[in-house]
């Protein structure tokens, strides 16, 4: 490879996925903006914008309840407790939702559960589509040391989102999916061997499955998620005495390290 | 009374004020009194390595992270983080929103933090072998799953728009092998960049010096990456204020040189249409 390919895109940039004629009109995925989608809710247009097709009012309803299920305005919850500190010293709302939104992208939450969950479906429906078991694919899993994503939830044992979410599923006519089928037989699975629990992350990534969005668009979708939950987060704590939120006193770092230590002079002494 | 909420540290220890337990008499960083003895005693990168490693590094480390910071200091403005940033300051945004600008795409695979944190995975894993180098350089990533990363495109470590190993990259690779352990991996990329990049098909990028710096500093793939993030963000800070200063009249708009492919042209009707198959 060689630099000669960024030549092509210096100064152009061939595109389908949208342009702004500035004071005409705008066009995403071949569409005009306002003349052909500006009767989309904006979440649709959202769903719009990384498919690049309008999946219809059945799933654009059963993914916006994702959203409304998600809006927890608790700032227990880490992202939420970012935005309330962003409030507590006074900062933008801006930086305030940008923070919260961007450790949204975490390991034990959020994000990569999600994208792990999505792929564990797909790699099991595959897995089964050779005549394999469901439950040999769970071992298998479990055997290479991977978490099952969506099965068992951090400071909870059990995720009330799900049964509304399951009404939703009928309500929109997702409730006999393969991959909503198979999250529930997994979890029928690891609950009688394992006494595992399963949350949202596993509901969620099996209906995204049946309406077979893939893992970039899941993750973009699902990256605002936190959203409306973390506004009255921000507000609770701006409206309140400044740095008032959940104040830390010095001795509440609980210290293990090394013991109190002289600053030595002579540099050379110390280890490299 | 005190919290039943407390936050573990094992590097971090604070005593209070008598009249305040809110309010710091005296900072300890893993163990050494850091506004009392640390501050006045100790440089910056001395300090910043006694942060990340939670013991005192040598001079030579020192002088090695230093010069490091000098090179990664300013990537200039064509380097994306920086990019991203003087969109900001441009613009007049806050100096955060700026800085995040600059976090979040300095962040990534091409360039950027990610690319370093992978590099210094395969100095974990291939050491200084140098056939397993040119394996896992084709293939730096075993997992088959689905992340939050999408999976790399080239060599980490390496630049795939590159011709030949640019100046600085050189420069900087010779300086801190000169600073760096005699058999560390400073020394050994210096005697293996033209095998490697003879074998990747491109040249050696400043992620690749960065991460086997970091290697050679005793820092793993995580401490590295927050590091890498840290020192580009002078550049970063610097650019978006000039570009404050210059005006977004000046500040290049791209409009002109976007092409629609499949533009429906101004004349389409009003209709909504339904759900597409």
């Amino acid at each position: 490879m060689s630099h000669r390919r960024l030549l092509d895109t210096e100064s152009h940039w061939l595109t389908n996925r949208g342009k702004a004629f500035l004071t005409e009109r705008v066009v995403m995925h071949g569409r005009d903006l306002h003349k052909q989608l500006g009767n989309y809710e904006w979440l649709h247009l959202y769903l719009f914008s990384i498919l690049g097709r309008d999946p219809g009012e059945q799933v654009y309803r059963l993914l916006n309840y994702y959203y409304v299920a998600t809006s927890f305005p608790d700032p227990s919850i880490w992202p939420n407790h970012v935005t309330a500190l962003a409030g507590s010293v006074r900062t933008t709302p801006s930086l305030a939702l940008m923070a919260g939104l961007s450790i949204s992208e975490a390991s034990i939450y959020g994000r990569r559960p999600e994208v792990r969950a999505l792929d564990f479906f797909y790699r099991a429906g595959r897995w089964c589509d050779e005549g394999k078991s469901l439950t040999e694919f769970v071992e298998l899993e479990k055997s290479q040391g991977r978490i099952i994503y969506g099965y068992g939830r951090p400071l909870a044992s059990a995720d009330e989102r799900i049964s509304h979410t399951l009404e939703k599923a009928k309500e929109w006519g997702f409730s006999d999916g393969r991959f909503l089928n198979m999250a529930l037989d997994v979890y029928e699975y690891l609950r009688t061997t394992y006494g595992y629990s399963m949350n949202i992350a596993a509901i969620d990534a099996a209906l995204a499955a049946d309406v077979g969005l893939n893992a970039e668009e899941y993750q973009l979708f699902m990256t605002p998620i936190f959203l409306a939950g973390m506004t009255p987060c921000f507000l609770d704590a701006a409206e309140k005495p400044e740095g008032a939120f959940f104040p830390m006193r010095c001795t509440s770092i609980c210290y293990g390290g090394p013991a109190k230590r002289e600053w030595s002079d002579n540099k050379e002494e110390t280890p490299s | 009374m005190t919290s039943k909420y407390v936050y573990h540290s094992n590097f971090w220890f604070e005593e209070s004020e008598e009249s305040n337990p809110f309010a710091a008499r005296a900072c300890y960083c893993s163990g050494y009194d850091v506004y009392g003895q640390v501050v006045p005693k100790a440089g910056w990168f001395e300090y910043l390595l006694l942060l990340f490693k939670g013991e005192r590094s040598s001079p030579a480390m020192s002088v090695l992270l230093e010069k490091l910071a000098m090179s990664l200091a300013n990537p200039g403005p064509r380097e994306a983080s920086v990019r991203a940033a003087m969109n900001g300051g441009v613009a007049g945004t806050n100096p955060g929103s700026a800085l995040m600008a600059a976090l979040a795409v300095g962040s990534g695979q091409y360039g950027g933090a990610r690319e370093v944190a992978v590099a210094m995975e395969l100095w974990q894993q291939c050491g200084r072998d140098l056939t397993t180098w040119q394996q896992r350089l084709r293939k730096p990533e075993q997992d088959e799953r689905a992340d939050i990363w999408a999976p790399m495109e080239h060599a980490p470590g390496f630049d795939p728009n590159g011709d030949h190993t640019p100046t600085p990259v050189l420069s900087t690779l010779e300086l801190l092998t000169s600073l760096a352990p005699e058999q560390g991996a400073l020394a050994w990329l210096s005697q293996q960049r033209e095998e490697l990049e003879h074998s990747v098909g491109y040249p050696l990028a400043m992620s690749g010096v960065a991460g086997a710096a970091f290697v050679d500093l005793g820092l793993n793939p995580e401490q590295g990456s927050m590091l890498f993030l840290i020192l580009r963000l002078p550049g970063a800070a610097v650019h978006a204020l000039e570009q404050q200063q210059m005006g977004w009249k000046k500040f290049p708009f791209y409009g002109d040189a976007i092409e629609l492919a499949n533009d429906p042209g101004a004349n389409v009707s009003m209709a909504n249409e339904g759900a597409d198959s």
